[in-house]
């Protein structure tokens, strides 16, 4: 059961790395892995509701849409359902603790439209993931994301002193650099 | 300067061609150009929802009021998307598993979303209409020319319909890396970076 468990978390976190391996929200990857500030600032927002949303999809899914016979609604209802805890989220941090808040800041109505969110909340009822697995899969795929968003945000960081040539500055060479970083997870592979 | 209609159209082939000029809808990109079945097919998926969305939008435009837009905005692309997402599993369902979680994750694509703010929800029908089939245009051609090319170098063989086409006969050495991961974030990176050169005014 334990050792299940840690499986799944690191195949989650660096072998099946949401973000390098399964591409899912390479917008915001690349949007804010210019500084290490906002890099770090949307992979806390992203741990923050990517667990929030696991375990109120999964509960949607199971008492919702399944009871109701109202599958096909699925992508709907969920992409709603983050919506409002992003609204929501945002709502309760600013009056109850406004130093997360502005440390969050303009990252987390952003999360609406991250492709990882809505991604892993499917994979979660796809891969019929019991509650724990289901919050262990949740927060290692978020974990995974911020893992990598940091970690690119540093290489960037660096490559903002070297000479580019001028096509490629920014967004080209921010991409050949992620395929490098996204082989160095790709050596995880065959490790479980 | 108003455009004139051939214009709203074309405007998405070449100078505002997604994803290599309007740096969006990126996960799909990469994830699916493994195959050119699996890219226009992605590509026509993402056209249809994105024209709907665009006139549905245009003609609801002066009743969604403005605090809650993106909500309403939402729900449209849900709806069609939902839509896109059952005729698939009907009538192709081999390209339908192929997809997978790619097809629902249409709704936070950032295109329709884009096209809806910054397009369709200040412009009429016609154009919305024309606006979203080109630039739906220009991305499945786009997914289809990157496809072409990973698909081509990596296995050496081409997939039209359903089985792989093999191009070079059995000495081709196939080059896998393209079709991994990596391969995909390194192949997009070099193709922006050639759009650049080409496109420098």
């Amino acid at each position: 059961m334990f050792g299940d468990l840690a499986v799944l978390f690191f195949s989650c976190v660096l072998i099946n790395n949401i973000l390098l391996i399964q591409y899912l929200g390479n917008c915001p990857f690349l949007g804010t892995s210019k500084k290490m500030e906002t890099a770090t600032g949307m992979a806390m927002a992203v741990v923050f509701v990517l667990v929030l949303a696991g375990i109120i999809t999964w509960l949607v899914e199971l008492y919702v849409l399944v009871p109701f016979n109202l599958k096909y609604l699925r992508t709907m209802a969920f992409i709603l359902v983050i919506a409002a805890l992003v609204q929501f989220v945002e709502m309760f941090l600013k009056k109850s603790i406004p130093a997360l808040y502005t440390g969050l800041g303009i990252y987390l109505p952003l999360i609406t439209t991250n492709c990882a969110v809505l991604g892993v909340c499917l994979i979660n009822i796809q891969e019929e993931y019991n509650f724990f697995q289901m919050l262990i899969s949740s927060f290692a795929y978020s974990a995974g994301f911020g893992l990598a968003l940091v970690l690119f945000a540093g290489v960037r960081e660096r490559i903002l002193l070297a000479r580019t040539p001028r096509p490629f500055q920014d967004t080209a060479i921010g991409l050949v650099t992620a395929g490098m970083l996204s082989l160095t997870f790709f050596a995880f592979k065959g490790w479980v | 300067m108003a455009k004139t209609l051939v214009q709203e159209f074309t405007k998405g082939l070449w100078a505002e061609i997604p994803p290599f000029r309007l740096v969006l809808g990126l996960c799909p990109t990469l994830a699916i150009t493994n195959t050119l079945e699996n890219a226009y097919g992605m590509g026509v998926a993402v056209t249809f929802v994105l024209t709907f969305s665009n006139i549905l939008i245009s003609a609801l435009r002066k009743i969604i009021p403005p605090k809650v837009r993106i909500v309403a905005f939402i729900v449209v692309i849900a709806t069609f998307v939902i839509v896109v997402e059952l005729v698939m599993q009907a009538y192709t369902y081999a390209l339908f598993l192929k997809l997978g979680i790619f097809i629902p994750l249409i709704v936070v694509n950032c295109i329709p979303m884009g096209r809806a703010e910054a397009f369709a929800s200040k412009n009429g029908m016609v154009r919305s209409a024309l606006d979203g089939l080109g630039l739906g245009l220009g991305y499945t051609i786009a997914l289809s020319v990157l496809a072409t090319f990973r698909q081509v170098i990596a296995t050496g063989a081409i997939t039209i319909y359903e089985t792989p086409i093999s191009l070079f006969g059995p000495a081709f050495e196939p080059f896998r890396f393209l079709v991994e991961a990596p391969g995909a974030f390194i192949c997009l990176g070099l193709m922006l970076g050639l759009m650049n050169i080409l496109g420098k005014k």
